[in-house]
């Protein structure tokens, strides 16, 4: 999720300003050449870089938690671009006017991405589902991603052949908290045992390849990495359905940030340009064929 | 003068020091009052008007979140209350032993009186949540046959290896605060050093140390919460899903009461045993 906060409008120099008008067209003619006329939204003056507000002036402060996991980072260092999130998260700051240098990544904890207060991030991006109650505390941009859930199991696990949701009734799932793979869970599979929740996902892989779980929920791409390269003799059972209300991802802003208008606007021009699918097609395998759950 | 004719003392009281006294006595509860009446409101206006105020009440204090939060806290509370009991025995049992282990004098001993102080030199030096860990990720993962793979008992397993640790030495403490007086008199006696340990000085020895225990239980209740790193859902597990789930510290707060409730009476009950102790001890009488 990526968040915008701290929206103080600072004063900047007509230099500076001029300047980073030259960079954000430079930026912009660089990464997207079709998506210049697509421009609509908040004007392009009202998302000059100079104009933004920003927690400091002339840099984009992005958070996200840490360990930042593959698929969505790689190596946990959110600043090498590599990863969906990463590489995602360059894409709207060069369309907003910023050069590689001038953002700055902070580990931002889950919890303290929501926290009351000042925040020190400009946004937040964590695999932050949008959802009506979390716009009660935040504001998120139009989302960058929508991803379906997916169970994992072991090869041999007697669920590994589940054809249905109901199949996995009798299972001891497990997530991670704080996700909607956990509310599935609870909400639609319903299982007859508790699940298990983690404060992570290595809670819940070191569970899953010890045996003690049947099977874990997490959204398909997480679902992937964790078979292909992380437990031997696991497989992707099968994804459900994708719910809206609950699986599209979203940049997280402080309340009230201006910044989100910008922010929507970068995205909807690397929506309409291709960029975006381009940057998950490299990062994520969503076309991997798994059967739909029901 | 005989005995029967002299009059009892009666201390003499300074009238006018009496009323100084009394208007004393006022003059400090109504300052008392005013200054506790003042500071709270201090404490509360600063509170409240500050700017961020709104912000940290609805994060915090949101009276519908605590409403649709609580009921499912309080069901997974119940858990919390379950590895208390199964724990707090076998805690009470292992940390007795090892005082023991630890107190045992023939040579024959020794291997038992070096493990006790290894267990307890090495387990209250590691972090709980990582004996938790190493219990409830690493026992399953042998996967040796008969053993549980519930992790909710490894935790309490984990618990009780982490807390015996801390109460041995609380026991040891106790045992070492009775008089050598006491084990040479009942040794003069004819009792066996079996018979002495359990007659004469574990008695003295527990009593002791109740208030110490009881404050390590107080933390064991709230140390429970700790196994949610293995998955089970406990009251805070279940604060924390609300919390992430609704971006929303006010179920937080809820778990905070429900464990509260638990440990003032507790807290209470510690301080009247060491009150009473206090007299018993005060008056010379016997226990």
């Amino acid at each position: 999720m990526l968040r915008f906060t701290g929206w103080s409008i600072r004063s900047a120099s007509l230099l500076a300003s001029s300047a980073s008008l030259v960079l954000l067209a430079a930026c912009a003619t660089e990464s997207a050449p079709k998506s210049a006329p697509t421009s609509s939204a908040p004007g392009v003056d009202a998302c000059a870089k100079a104009t933004l507000n920003l927690v400091t002036p002339g840099t984009l402060t992005i958070g996200t938690d840490k360990p930042a996991y593959p698929p969505y980072f790689v190596d946990d260092t959110p600043s090498n671009g590599m990863g969906f999130e990463s590489a995602a998260a360059y894409a709207v700051a060069a369309k907003m006017g910023f050069t590689k240098d001038q953002v700055k990544w902070i580990v931002v904890p889950f919890d303290s991405s929501y926290a009351p207060g000042a925040k020190k991030f400009d946004f937040d991006i964590n695999q932050i589902s949008i959802t009506d109650k979390r716009k009660v505390t935040v504001d998120f941009s139009t989302p960058y991603f929508t991803v379906p859930q997916a169970v994992l199991t072991l090869n041999k696990s007697k669920f590994a052949g589940a054809t249905s949701i109901a199949d996995l009734k009798d299972a001891k799932l497990g997530a991670q908290v704080g996700t909607t793979s956990l509310a599935f869970i609870k909400n639609t599979i319903a299982p007859t045992q508790q699940p298990l929740v983690f404060n992570d996902t290595a809670g819940a892989k070191a569970s899953l390849a010890n045996g003690t779980l049947d099977g874990i929920v997490v959204d398909l791409p997480t679902a992937f990495y964790i078979s292909a390269a992380e437990i031997d003799g696991s497989k992707v059972v099968g994804q459900f359905a994708v719910d809206p209300s609950a699986d599209t991802w979203g940049l997280l802003f402080g309340k009230g940030n201006s910044l989100v208008g910008c922010a929507n606007q970068a995205l909807a021009q690397l929506t309409s340009s291709g960029d975006l699918a381009k940057i998950t097609e490299q990062w994520l395998s969503t076309d991997v064929k798994v059967p739909v759950l029901k | 003068m005989s005995a029967a004719t002299r009059q009892p003392v009666v201390p003499y009281r300074d009238p006018e020091r009496q009323t100084f006294l009394r208007r004393r006595a006022t003059r400090n509860r109504s300052v008392a009052s005013i200054s506790t009446v003042a500071f709270v409101v201090v404490m509360g206006v600063v509170v409240t008007s500050s700017p961020g105020w709104p912000a940290v009440h609805r994060a915090f204090f949101d009276g519908e979140a605590f409403r649709s939060s609580f009921p499912e806290i309080w069901r997974a509370f119940w858990l919390n209350v379950r590895m208390f009991l199964v724990a707090e025995p076998l805690i009470l049992v292992l940390g007795l032993s090892i005082a023991l282990a630890r107190g045992l004098r023939a040579p024959v001993w020794a291997p038992l009186r070096v493990l006790a102080a290894v267990w307890t030199d090495v387990f209250r030096g590691v972090p709980t949540i990582l004996l938790i860990l190493l219990f409830g990720f690493g026992v399953p993962a042998l996967r040796v046959k008969g053993l549980t793979g519930e992790v909710v008992v490894w935790g309490v397993v984990a618990l009780v290896v982490s807390y015996s640790a801390y109460v041995a030495e609380v026991f040891r403490a106790g045992i070492d605060s009775v008089h050598p007086g006491q084990r040479a008199a009942a040794r003069s006696l004819g009792l066996t050093d079996a018979q002495t340990s359990r007659h004469v000085v574990l008695p003295q020895a527990i009593r002791n140390v109740v208030p110490p225990l009881l404050n390590d239980f107080i933390s064991l209740q709230k140390d429970t919460a700790l196994v949610a790193v293995l998955g089970p859902i406990e009251a805070l597990r279940q604060a924390q899903i609300y919390a992430e789930d609704t971006f929303n510290f006010t179920s937080y707060v809820a778990a905070a009461l429900i464990f509260i409730g638990l440990t003032i009476p507790l807290a209470r009950y510690t301080d009247w045993l060491l009150a009473r102790q206090r007299k018993r001890q005060a008056a010379g009488g016997s226990w």
